[in-house]
């Protein structure tokens, strides 16, 4: 789906990642750890093409992505589900607006898709509030709405960058039992997080596998942690 | 291809017009600098057709016209006139010559000397007014056969008076066509500071839109959009109002001279209406440009 071939990123003033290979499998569920400030959100940015590597190539779909023209980079995203660490909402549009942008900017009818909306909202439980606009929601409300703006085009991978980050843990055990969900339909799922408990709690529900970043290098990490 | 284009950009997306937040104070802005060039655009315009409408009028009718004077002794006016007409008649190029009667230069003479002048006591000279043909007479031979044969007679072409005022027309035409360009000019300049004002402030929701897979065409449209119909809508006013203006200029009058008679006249009423049209082709124009810009530069 998404192959990282000896990428390199330097921020300038110094490498942040170097030598770092990694493919994801159709299907599988990844964690991506390390510690703040080691190269996660760079590294998911990779692999949706907000940032180009300094060295190596990033494929995503057997596309080299460094090669897409910016209307390929727009359709590269609408295959790649990604729910951003801050949310990103346009706050002028209603949180249903807002879940259902991805369906307008791909030109698609939303009065066609008003069932799937509907349905898409309950299942991440925000029907009550799908008139609210993005300041009005708390964090959970917030992430569970990235989470659901990140599927409606039916990606085939999904990339969240720390979900649960300033949610509480039964809200991050909500959010991960969606994600599982997603998982289980078929969906490749990349989440980066520095949750370990939530890393052990996903250990019960699926196959996932963890990959760490540490001294600017990715590893599997052993399945203990 | 092209129909379908307009048609999208004038029906829009309602979905997609709401996605870009809407912003008051640059859509007002825009909306009155559209209609205010279009408002002077108009009177450019009425300008620039009026002076081109004198300058054919004035090259035209006095080219074809010229007036020969008799400034001879009364006893030998009769005869004089006479041999004129004659010579005339015999001059190729020449359509006509007839002689002035008393009557009309009574008339002509009346704004100044009033209806009651005692013409036949003044030794006012005898005038023959000539029309030339297709193609003229030729003035300087004229003038010669006419020094010989008839001592006392004057060609007057209207060349001297007629040149300087033609130029001026022309001059008018020339600046009204001039103002009509800067004008346009002025608005694509203007719509293209607003339109990267307004893709300035909406920096984040471009992101946004990116990020959830917005293609270029699909931002550039949702502001050019809103430009286009903007621009469109203020210079419809504002022609509307500059139409009004022209309308209530004064008719063209003998008593008013070349001042009047500077409106719009027959089917150049249509011309202004073209304004709008053009306005908002600058504006859309001005707004891709400066949207492509903006967006290439985008990660």
């Amino acid at each position: 789906m998404i192959e990282l071939d000896n990428i390199a990123y330097n921020y300038g003033g110094g490498e942040l990642l170097s030598n770092v290979s990694v493919q994801l499998a159709p299907g599988a569920f990844y964690f991506l750890t390390g510690p703040s400030g080691a190269g996660k959100t760079t590294l998911l940015k990779m692999c949706y093409g907000a940032l180009a590597p300094t060295a190596g190539q990033v494929r995503a779909f057997n596309m080299d992505v460094a090669g897409l023209d910016r209307d390929q980079m727009a359709m590269l995203r609408r295959r790649v589900g990604v729910v951003h660490q801050d949310c990103r909402f346009l706050d002028h549009l209603s949180l249903i607006e807002n879940i259902a942008l991805p369906l307008t900017v791909s030109g698609r009818d939303l009065a066609d898709e008003e069932d799937n909306l509907r349905e898409l909202l309950n299942w991440v439980g925000l029907s009550e509030r799908a008139d609210a606009l993005p300041p009005e929601l708390s964090g959970g409300e917030r992430q569970r709405a990235a989470l659901a703006r990140a599927v409606i085009l039916s990606p085939d991978v999904i990339i969240a960058d720390e979900p649960t980050g300033n949610v509480d843990w039964e809200m991050s055990q909500r959010l991960l039992r969606l994600l599982v969900e997603l998982n289980n339909m078929g969906k490749t799922i990349m989440v980066a997080t520095h949750d370990l408990p939530l890393i052990r709690a996903a250990k019960n529900q699926v196959q996932a596998r963890v990959l760490r970043i540490s001294n600017r290098q990715l590893q599997l990490a052993g399945v203990d942690l | 291809m092209i129909i379908s284009a307009v048609r999208n950009l004038i029906l829009g997306d309602a979905q997609a017009d709401r996605v870009v937040p809407p912003s008051g104070f640059t859509a007002h802005l825009t909306l009155f600098v559209s209609g205010a060039m279009a408002f002077l655009t108009v009177f450019a315009l009425a300008l620039s057709l009026a002076s081109g409408r004198l300058a054919d009028r004035w090259a035209d009718e006095l080219a074809g016209a010229a007036t020969l004077r008799i400034n001879a002794p009364a006893a030998q006016k009769a005869a004089q006139t006479e041999v004129a007409l004659k010579i005339l008649q015999q001059t190729p190029g020449v359509a006509r010559a007839r002689s002035i009667t008393s009557d009309e230069q009574v008339a002509l003479l009346s704004p100044w000397f009033g209806a009651d002048l005692p013409i036949d006591s003044l030794p006012v000279p005898q005038l023959i007014e000539i029309f030339a043909d297709d193609p003229p007479y030729d003035a300087t031979g004229l003038r010669l056969r006419l020094q010989a044969e008839v001592p006392g007679a004057v060609l007057d072409d209207h060349t001297r008076w007629r040149e300087p005022l033609v130029d001026a027309a022309r001059a008018l035409r020339r600046l009204a066509v001039v103002s009509i360009l800067l004008l346009g000019g002025a608005m694509a300049a203007m719509i293209t500071l607003a339109a990267n004002a307004a893709l300035a402030a909406n920096a984040q929701v471009i992101e946004v839109l990116r990020l959830v897979g917005a293609q270029d065409s699909y931002i550039a449209n949702a502001f050019i959009r809103r430009f286009t119909l903007r621009a469109l809508s203020g210079a419809a006013v504002g022609v509307t109002l500059g139409m009004i203006g022209v309308f209530l200029l004064p008719e063209a009058s003998d008593e008013g001279g070349f001042l009047t008679g500077l409106g719009l006249t027959g089917w150049r009423w249509l011309l202004p209406l073209w304004i709008p049209l053009l306005g908002a082709a600058v504006a859309f124009t001005a707004t891709t440009r400066a949207a492509n810009k903006r967006l290439g530069g985008l990660a």
